[in-house]
């Protein structure tokens, strides 16, 4: 367990230095501000950031994640040579990206909210699950990039796979979802889109935030069935629960891939 | 100290050890040699628990190996290229490695003092050359002071003071009774440091066995001659 708390410590410190991590934190910190400028209503603002997050979290957590993996190939086989356990190692890495990005998010986001924080009045719940939706996007993405950097050798395939999942959950997903609707449309259809919701970290975020507003309508079909069928409670705790399954799931796919693994 | 038994490992079709059965004894100073590709570096990767043999079973110091990890406090490591994450600086990733094998505080820092490695302290390792960071990597295998070193090319990218340091270095702990298990393409290297030899052919052994018994059933002069007509293809 000793080893584990040094290995974040580093691995911390590693990655609060690199210069992406500060982009990354700017870039969330200049939207946030440009869109709490323009207007006054927080349900906009809100709504603006939920979709930007759910659009950059994942990206730039599989792209920065697999790049991580393949970059530090020569430090892992230094550390695997000293008398450390492998998934001592893959968990410290894991926690040493995932909770700076994390906090990088909170950071860019949450310092231009808390300028503004008068807009928020009656906003918290949902501003909290904002919030909570985006950290939970990252250590699930970070998840997934380790599992595919730790399962191809191949730098390219690796990376474009990573490119591929995020353009498959963030757009192809939803569109999939509603041709399988239309063409099942005279079946009853709320419990196999409740089951595509959960098979979709990025929808189920999503779903974080919508179950709090009166807007599901608007944020897509499924959505929609998640409010109507599940309500309130349920339904944040069924995306809670989904939510962490796919942040452990990855990770012990990725944990079990890395101890076989030859180096 | 190191014993392999039947160790055989496979890539996918292709056999990189074929049932090797080599036994590296303590206090000596051993030389795996073989042209590329002929399974030195997969040897060294499975000794150190990176390559993860198909079948057979290795031991060191008596401990079998599979999935143990707690023998390698015994052994120092010099890879070939290494790297550390490049926005840590020397000095942390020294504590780093300090704080993981945190059992073992008798610390052998002569190197870094002979290296004068101690002006790079506080430089990020993105900053540092290549041959700085060679430096780096050989202080990091003496640092525990193991009784067991695996040295993979330890020569190569230093400039030839710091070759040669490295190389007194090597023969100082040899003398200390340390077992040595290294690689290098430098043949000269060999005439001064090796005692044991190991020829790995396509992923078996040729030879293993003393120096001087190898120049004599090749008929050579020295070493140097005897190792270049192994790599040739002569039979012995």
């Amino acid at each position: 367990m000793n080893a584990l708390k040094f290995i974040i410590k580093y691995q911390i410190h590693d990655t609060l230095r690199s210069k992406w991590l500060i982009i990354y934190t700017l870039f969330f910190a200049a939207i946030s501000y440009g869109l709490l400028s323009f207007t006054n209503e927080s349900s906009k603002v809100i709504l603006s950031l939920l979709n930007i997050n759910m659009i950059i979290i994942p990206l730039a957590s599989l792209v920065f994640g697999t790049i991580y993996l393949y970059n530090n190939s020569d430090y892992i086989i230094l550390i695997l040579s000293q008398p450390i356990n492998r998934k001592t190692l893959y968990l410290g890495m894991y926690l040493g990206l995932s909770f700076p990005m994390a906090l990088s998010f909170l950071i860019g986001t949450g310092l231009p909210v808390l300028l503004f924080i008068r807009n928020f009045k009656e906003a918290g719940p949902v501003l909290f699950n904002l919030f909570l939706g985006g950290v939970f996007e990252t250590f699930i993405f970070v998840s997934i990039s380790f599992l595919i950097a730790t399962l191809n050798e191949n730098k390219m395939k690796g990376l474009g796979l990573s490119i591929f999942l995020w353009m498959f959950f963030s757009a192809l997903y939803d569109g999939l979802i509603l041709i399988t609707l239309q063409i099942f449309r005279d079946y009853p259809l709320e419990i196999p889109s409740l089951v595509f919701t959960i098979l979709n970290p990025v929808d189920l975020s999503r779903l974080l935030v919508i179950l709090k507003f009166d807007i599901s309508a608007l944020m897509g079909y499924t959505g929609a069935v998640f409010t109507q069928f599940l309500g309130g409670g349920v339904g944040f705790a069924v995306s809670i629960l989904s939510l962490l399954l796919w942040s452990t799931l990855p990770l012990m796919f990725g944990l079990r891939s890395f101890s076989k693994k030859d180096f | 100290m190191i014993k392999t038994e039947k160790l055989y490992k496979k890539y996918g079709t292709l056999e990189a050890l074929k049932s090797l059965n080599i036994e590296i004894k303590s206090n000596r100073l051993t030389y795996i040699v073989g042209p590329n590709g002929s399974g030195k570096t997969t040897f060294i990767k499975t000794i150190l628990g990176l390559v993860k043999p198909t079948s057979g079973n290795l031991f060191v110091d008596g401990v079998k190996l599979n999935g143990t990890y707690l023998y390698r406090e015994k052994i120092g490591y010099m890879p070939q290229i290494a790297s550390f994450p490049e926005n840590l600086s020397v000095k942390e990733v020294l504590n780093l490695l300090k704080e993981i094998r945190s059992e073992n505080v008798n610390y052998d820092e002569e190197l870094i003092r002979l290296l004068k490695l101690e002006k790079e302290y506080e430089k990020r390792i993105k900053n540092l050359s290549g041959g700085t960071k060679q430096k780096l990597n050989a202080v990091i295998a003496f640092l525990f002071d193991p009784p067991v070193l695996i040295l993979d090319e330890p020569s190569a990218g230093l400039d030839p003071v710091s070759s040669s340091i490295l190389k007194d270095k090597i023969l100082r702990e040899k003398k200390a009774g340390k077992t040595i298990l290294f690689t290098s393409h430098i043949l000269s290297e060999l005439e001064e440091l090796a005692e044991e030899i190991i020829f790995l052919l396509e992923g078996s052994v040729c030879f293993s066995g003393g120096k001087d018994e190898l120049i004599l059933l090749t008929g050579e002069r020295n070493l140097e001659r005897a190792i270049a007509n192994l790599m040739m293809g002569q039979k012995i």
